[in-house]
């Protein structure tokens, strides 16, 4: 192969690579691919508004971008979909214009599509749909209603509480699930195949372990780590640790024991510098550090001294995406950690009632 | 370590300009040059902390891959259109034949507009021949990410998907917290954490040979302490701190910047004194660092960190617990001024109350 | 810019096929629009009269408030609709310069051979800025001879108090139980559908008195179903808005109540799994413990406490911390109830 080819190859994205092509593909989301291939069953025609929304890597855009696809045919895709999304402008104007510019459009005459008619409306796939500013979303809400005998709307989003709800109202609602281990393994194990990466089963089940379902980020930690070894040879948790950015065991048990062993505000401060100083990430750090705490036999902490320290740590991380400062955010939860450690007795002092 | 030509402060005249001459990080060497090696480099968010050579490793990447073409960069202002109203956005790049680089919050408000430009612009240039060229892709750095709006990086994302087969990302953060997660996972994480202490002093100490002037380990500690694992500023303390008197004193106190020198001073001045005229004083100060443009964050830090320092171990939680608060609210709010100084008070309260506790065990032991 | 009507007293079976079913069954006449009788029967009382005033018609969407005014359109005006009635919305420009000239240019031309006043509505009226609704205000004034305006909004009190005390305010709260359940079993009916009764219930329990969230998850439910060949029951109709049903949240509680910290927090995570929403857990999770009988001050502390997980759950944050605040929350919860019941028996 020489050096063009491989370099294309090499640098597809699987994500992009492995991306299913048709709804049925789609893993997992029964309810969902179900009542689209309904209604591509019988032409399209009695498709609703549709807003798919769930968490990040489980099909949404590929569902959406297949299912028009399969209503129409190749030749006029482009005159019937319009494709928005968080990289294009946003914004009042958006709406108005690109939008009501495409929906105005008229529609050429009905053809058919393997025997059945193709359906006279457009679609309009907003891509996520939850980063539109709520003006945005006023203003779409009635330019739905407008032209809904000739368009119909697809917003795909992570979060439908980011949608305000006249909007969502006027939708067919479909929430994507996480993707169970079972599903994603066998993703993964086909794709490892086909791109000749060595990887043990148990790997796999921990990579689908740390991304809780999203498929894209498991299949983006496991082609990133593959790029850490040759060609060929096996990829071991080291590269696994790498790939996902996650903080050292080392530092999540220093930072658990000076809360809890030593009792050392002095051990905190130097555990946070060192998180820090190493670039981990905090966020990560509390996540791991509660993976720790509700672990089966932890025992170090009794309920209530757990639950405050959660309700603490949960506290912090909503901070965190606020953009507040990680060390000042982390030094805040050790010293509280050390608190709550201490206490045994005063119950209500834990939870400032 | 070799000297080169880029300049008369120590941090550029010692960076290196190879990864070869990198003194460490030799985990991440291998890596990056194995990615140079397959003409294959995925998106890259480089994260650490400031000083820990982010920059620097970069370039020593874009010099392998590209070869020295790489290093002739040229400075541009240019103008951007963008937006709807049409607004023009002034911006400094940074270029070479391959690639570019750029820090879009430098335009604020707009960052998000320009990122899309950057990307389409780069990505329109591509080379037509792909297979004549060793590396069909061309690279854009984007400077400080994690200051971008959730939005521009929303839109960072999807542009990323969209433009991956001629163009590449290199993208550069302080924090990996404030990077949204979609882009956590459509780049390949490049930790670059700050150098050991032990690496610093060992830098520290071949410069001054390469300078030729003697620096006792003792001195050569000092700074590295002072300059809290970052490199930049631990070379340019120990450059400064050369300037205002050679040969090093037994006693001579590290170089700093002067506003660090100004927080040091309002930690103590708060610890002296809680009273509203103590207050009013402090808020003066908060004032000076921040219309000679000090970050509000930073002042923060350098506080809190005195603060720290110097009370007592005791009171350290309450500290922290409220620079915590403060400084959360600073982040979402305008003014920061109006933060800082409701810091103050409310330290002023805490140690006051701690102070006056101890006082009173004092007297019942009596 | 005057929007055409859509349907104009068609009858909705001949409407064509592509029609989704909030728009197929939008009422047409007055006696159509479900639960407010009362309203729409002042509101043909003041058409009869000749004595309509100027219009604010508010509340949570999906009641009927586009509707009514629609068919009230239409018993005013009939053929004339066209020429006689304005449409102005959110998706328009909504800046002080729209409001001058756009409704300026209509509200003065005077139809040659007619009488009676024109119709102007404005819906969604609580997104245009207080600027823009203050130069409303004078041209209310300005051509109140021959024009009406109705104003349609989610909030009333966006709209300035000036533009409020210039119109006859009509509330449309969610529509009632019964009415919905009748209507549903109607269009059932049209449309084919075969239901179960809990079903019908389930949609009216998740709708919360919207009709067009109703319909919407009926049609969308049924293009789920269809498939099966069966009749659609209440856990399908759950299944496919991922709503957790009131079983699950019984669940939910059970755990949230008795089960250890650790034990909770696993099951719980297994829920979120199967495809449910933290946010919707807390929200029908709150619904049932407004009804408990705990203690004051525990009380006090559980709200404000699943107000903070609410809260951050909206910034978009990973679950997993929220989640096991949430069982923290309530382990404090129960410990505060058991504290100030002693506290009072003392």
């Amino acid at each position: 192969m020489d050096i063009g080819d491989r370099a294309s190859v090499l640098s597809t994205p699987w994500v992009e690579k492995y991306r299913p092509v048709k709804i049925k593909d789609v893993a997992h989301q029964t309810e969902v691919v179900a009542a689209l291939e309904q209604a591509v069953e019988r032409g399209g025609g009695n498709l609703p508004h549709l807003l798919f929304y769930g968490p990040p890597g489980t099909g949404k855009t590929s569902l959406a971008l297949a299912l028009v696809r399969e209503i129409f045919p190749k030749e006029i895709l482009s005159q019937r979909v319009l494709e928005l999304n968080a990289s294009d402008e946003r914004g009042i104007r958006v709406v108005r214009e690109k939008i009501k510019g495409f929906a105005q459009g008229a529609v050429g005459q009905a053809k058919v599509k393997d025997g059945k008619t193709i359906p006279s409306f457009k679609v309009i796939i907003l891509d996520e749909a939850d980063a539109v500013t709520g003006e945005a979303q006023t203003a779409l809400r009635r330019t739905m209603e407008t032209y809904s005998t000739v368009t119909r709307f697809v917003l795909i989003c992570n979060y439908i509480s980011r949608i305000i709800a006249p909007l969502a109202s006027r939708c067919a609602k479909f929430r994507f699930q996480p993707l169970p281990t079972e599903v994603s393994f066998n993703r993964l194990s086909m794709i490892c195949k086909s791109e000749q990466v060595t990887a043990s089963e148990d790997l796999l089940k921990l990579i689908i372990t740390r991304t809780n379902g999203d498929l894209r980020k498991a299949l983006m930690t496991l082609q990133s780590a593959s790029r850490m070894v040759p060609h060929g040879s096996e990829i071991g948790d080291k590269e696994i640790a790498l790939a996902s950015g996650e903080v050292p065991q080392e530092l999540l048990e220093r930072f658990r024991s000076a809360m809890f062993a030593d009792s050392s505000f002095e051990n905190v401060q130097s555990v946070v510098d060192d998180v820090v100083l190493g670039g981990y990430p905090a966020d990560g750090l509390l996540h791991q550090l509660c993976d720790l705490l509700v672990e089966e036999d932890y025992a170090e902490l009794d309920e209530l001294q757990k639950s405050a320290l959660i309700m603490k740590m949960a506290r912090a991380e909503s901070c965190l995406a606020d953009g507040a400062s990680e060390r000042l955010q982390l030094l805040d939860v050790g010293a509280r950690g050390m608190y709550i450690s201490k206490s045994r007795e005063n119950s209500s002092s834990l939870f400032k009632v | 370590m070799k000297p080169n030509n880029r300049g008369l402060l120590w941090v550029d005249k010692y960076r290196p300009g190879t990864l070869d001459e990198m003194d460490f990080h030799l985990e991440l060497k291998e890596r990056l040059e194995g990615m140079a090696q397959r003409a294959d480099i995925p998106h890259l968010l480089f994260h650490g902390p400031p000083g820990s050579g982010k920059r620097t490793r970069v370039s020593c990447l874009l010099r392998l891959i590209y070869g020295p073409a790489a290093e002739k960069l040229k400075v541009e202002h240019r103008s951007f259109k963008v937006g709807d109203p049409p607004k023009e956005i002034e911006m400094t790049i940074l270029s070479s034949i391959h690639h570019i680089e750029a820090n879009p919050s430098d335009a604020g408000f707009s960052d998000r507009l320009i990122v899309q430009e950057l990307i389409k612009e780069i990505a329109s240039n591509a080379p037509l021949d792909v297979t004549a060229v060793r590396v069909p892709f061309k690279v854009i750095v984007l400077h400080e990410v994690d200051s971008l709006s959730r939005t521009a990086q929303q839109a960072l994302r999807r542009t990323m998907e969209k433009y991956s087969r001629t163009c590449r990302l290199i993208l550069m953060a302080d924090s990996l917290t404030k990077i949204i997660e979609p882009l956590r996972s459509r780049c390949n994480l490049v930790r670059v954490p700050s150098p050991s202490e032990k690496e610093i002093c060992d830098v520290l100490q071949k410069v001054s040979k390469e300078e030729g002037f003697e620096l006792p380990d003792q001195f050569a500690v000092k700074v590295t302490k002072a300059c809290s694992r970052n490199l930049r500023r631990g070379l340019l303390q120990l450059q400064s701190s050369k300037m205002d008197n050679y040969p090093f004193a037994e006693d001579q106190p590290v170089s700093r910047a002067d506003w660090e020198l100004v927080c040091i001073d309002i930690a103590s001045l708060l610890m002296r004194e809680q009273s509203n005229k103590r207050l009013l004083l402090v808020r003066t100060r908060f004032y000076e660092l921040l219309t000679h443009a000090i970050p509000a964050d930073a002042i923060f830090e350098s506080v809190t960190m005195e603060l720290l320092r110097s009370a007592d171990q005791e009171i350290a939680p309450a500290i922290c617990e409220c620079a915590a608060e403060y400084e959360h609210r600073l982040r979402q709010g305008q003014k920061a001024i109006i933060h800082l100084e409701a810091f103050a008070a409310r330290f002023m309260q805490i140690y006051k109350e701690y102070i006056d506790n101890q006082y009173s065990m004092l007297i019942d032991d009596d | 810019m005057v929007v055409k009507m859509e349907v104009d007293g068609k009858d909705p079976k001949a409407v064509k096929k592509d029609l989704m079913w909030i728009e197929k069954y939008r009422p047409t006449s007055m006696d159509d629009v479900l639960s407010h009788q009362d309203t729409v029967l002042t509101l043909k009382k003041l058409i009869d009269g000749k004595r309509l005033p100027h219009l604010l018609f508010y509340g949570p969407p999906g009641t009927g408030k586009t509707s009514t005014i629609l068919a009230c359109a239409r018993e005013m005006y009939g053929k004339t609709l066209g020429s006689m009635v304005l449409e102005l919305n959110a998706s328009d420009d909504r800046g002080i310069n729209v409001v001058r000239d756009q409704i300026k240019t209509f509200a003065s031309t005077k139809r040659i051979f007619s009488s009676g006043v024109k119709l102007i509505i404005l819906d969604e009226a609580d997104a245009m800025t207080s600027a823009a609704q203050m130069a409303l205000r004078r041209v209310i004034e300005k051509y109140t001879q021959n024009t009406r305006f109705c104003m349609i909004c989610n909030y009333v009190n966006k709209i300035i108090p000036a533009l409020q005390s210039r119109c006859t305010r009509f509330r449309f709260g969610p529509l009632k139980r019964e009415d919905l359940i009748a209507r549903l079993g109607e269009i059932c009916k049209i449309e084919n559908v075969s239901i179960e009764d809990e079903a019908i219930s389930a949609l009216v329990d998740l709708s919360e008195g919207d009709m067009r969230k109703c319909l919407n998850i009926l049609q969308s439910t049924d293009m789920a179903e269809a498939a099966k060949n069966g009749r659609i029951t209440a856990a399908a109709v759950y299944a496919n808005t991922g709503n957790p049903t009131p079983a699950e949240i019984e669940e939910c509680l059970q755990w949230l109540l008795n089960d250890d910290f650790n034990t909770c927090s696993r099951k719980l995570s297994g829920l979120l799994e199967k495809g449910l929403a933290l946010s919707d857990i807390i929200r029908e999770i709150h619904k049932f413990m407004m009804l408990s009988s705990l203690p004051t001050k525990a009380r006090i502390f559980l709200y404000k406490e699943l107000g903070e997980i609410e809260f951050m759950l909206s910034k978009g944050v990973h679950e997993k911390l929220p989640l096991n605040a949430l069982v923290g929350v309530f382990k404090a919860t129960a410990m505060l109830a058991v504290e100030e019941g002693q506290g009072a028996t003392g």
